[in-house]
């Protein structure tokens, strides 16, 4: 009895310890720019995900690229390619490698990276202008990432 | 046979501008019906590989702004030209002069001025953009107090300036004492900087004619400076546009008036070299 219980809080912590988040600086990425882990640990929601995807002051995927899935929000840019089927172009590894970091995936790319913190010139406290004012929080959090992914996902072709 | 490779040539033809301009349209800006505005012109040299051609940010606007800008009187940038007007003809200072008594008539005297600033001055040993310039003849000239760098006055001065020039092309020295700061306004320019990590480049050459939300991208040429936002409802001036640029990538600023954007005013204008002074143009 007593035995069980102690190997039970012994789990529950270690657990625990496992879900919390993956700070961006400990990303882990593979030689082609995926991230095989959960950032979060947590699964997406993919709801949330098309939301962060459309809002302007979150993702704001839309400025750059179209996307039919989302076509009530006005206005999609085309500085980057059409995500419609992206799910069947690129696996869930994959498109977390995308967003965590897309310059790992394609060199010199001007899409942002959304869960990076450091190595950047000039960073700014948000869009004010002002010079950032202490560590800088990723564009992203780790959740909103995995509910991205999670709506990502769901666009296929095929 | 014969019709068809006609045909084929003649999609070429339609196919090929849509793709080498991206986006740009195909319209005409005469002003006032006499002054022919060059929107296009071939890339100055020393754009070759990067640039074939180069384009007014006027082509990218919607057709409803582009006619404001073909008629002085449906253009709200001109009336800050007259306020200007009452400026250059005011005595202000210790000196007891005004911008006429050493200059006479705008109309003569600054004639193609904008076209070639900014330009090295010599006794000061730097380059000049028409601002440094205009608040040197406030302090120095007249003994009068500088104006606010890229504030509303100044705006205005800029393009009561800047209309003397329409329709000339733009034609910014970067050789000889300039060339360094020109360099150094390249680098600028290539700079990714903020958080979004983004250049002047990655916008305004490598993104030009496609779209970012429902904003159409330009090459971010400055031959149209100051001009009016109708969004804003004022004259912004060039260093007023960087800084929002800048801003927009997440970054901390330059400020207007900063060696900085000095350096980068010059290196964007020769971008333009060949394309029409249009100051005060209208965009949204
Ligand atoms: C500033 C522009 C920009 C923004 C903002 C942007 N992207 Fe991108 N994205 C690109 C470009 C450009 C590419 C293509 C890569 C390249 O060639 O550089 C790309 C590629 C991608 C791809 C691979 C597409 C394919 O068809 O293979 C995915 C997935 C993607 N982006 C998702 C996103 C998501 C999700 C967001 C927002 C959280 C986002 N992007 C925000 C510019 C952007
Ligand atoms: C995130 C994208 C982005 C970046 C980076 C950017 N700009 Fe812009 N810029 C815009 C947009 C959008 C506009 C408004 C539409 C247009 O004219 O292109 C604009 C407009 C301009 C204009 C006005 C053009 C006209 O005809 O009225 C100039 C000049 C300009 N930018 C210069 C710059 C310079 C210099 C830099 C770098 C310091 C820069 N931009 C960086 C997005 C950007």
């Amino acid at each position: 009895m007593k035995l069980s219980t102690l190997t039970l809080v012994v789990s529950v912590a270690a657990g625990s310890a496992m879900a919390g988040p993956i700070a961006p600086a400990d990303v882990v990425f593979t030689e082609y720019g995926a991230v095989e882990a959960s950032l979060s640990g947590q699964p997406g929601d993919a709801a949330n995900g098309a939301k962060i995807m459309t809002t302007k002051s979150t993702g704001n995927c839309i400025a750059c690229h179209e996307v039919s899935a989302l076509s009530e929000a006005p206005f999609h840019g085309n500085v980057g390619p059409s995500l419609d089927g992206v799910a069947d172009r690129w696996s869930e590894a994959e498109l977390r490698g995308i967003l965590s970091n897309a310059k790992k995936t394609y060199e010199g790319t001007v899409m942002p990276a959304y869960y990076k913190v450091d190595g950047f010139t000039r960073p700014g406290n948000a869009y004010t202008g002002k010079a950032a004012e202490g560590a800088l929080d990723p564009l992203l959090s780790a959740q909103q990432i995995e509910d991205v992914v999670a709506f990502l996902s769901t666009l296929k072709d095929e | 046979m014969k019709f068809k490779a006609m045909t084929a040539i003649a999609a070429l033809a339609v196919s090929a501008p849509a793709l080498l301009l991206a986006d740009a349209d195909d319209d005409t800006l005469i002003v006032n019906g006499e002054i022919e505005m060059i929107t296009k012109a071939p890339a100055p040299e020393h754009l070759s590989g990067v640039l074939d051609e180069i384009v007014s940010g006027w082509h990218m606007r919607s057709d409803e702004t582009q006619v404001m800008q073909a008629d002085d009187f449906d253009n709200p940038g001109m009336i800050y030209t007259e306020q200007a007007l009452d400026d250059w003809n005011a005595v202000n200072g210790t000196k007891g002069k005004s911008c006429a008594s050493c200059h006479g008539d705008v109309e003569e005297s600054m004639k193609g001025v904008r076209a070639v600033y900014p330009k090295w001055n010599d006794s000061k040993e730097k380059v000049y953009t028409m601002e440094m310039q205009i608040n040197d003849c406030l302090t120095d000239g007249m003994g009068a107090d500088a104006w606010k760098k890229s504030g509303a006055q100044m705006a205005a001065m800029e393009a009561l300036i800047s209309v003397q020039s329409r329709g000339m092309p733009m034609n910014v020295a970067i050789d000889g004492p300039a060339e360094a700061t020109w360099e150094w306004g390249k680098e600028l320019y290539y700079t990714r900087t903020g958080q979004l990590d983004l250049s002047c480049a990655s916008c305004h050459e490598e993104n030009y004619g496609n779209h970012i939300r429902s904003d159409h991208l330009s090459q971010g040429q400055t031959n149209g400076f100051p001009v009016y936002r109708l969004k804003n409802a004022k004259l912004t001036t060039v260093h007023g546009r960087f800084k929002g640029c800048v801003r927009d990538t997440r970054a901390e600023t330059y400020s207007p008036g900063s060696d900085e954007f000095v350096a980068l005013e010059l290196y964007v204008a020769s971008r333009g070299n060949g394309l029409s002074v249009e100051g005060p143009s209208v965009r949204n």
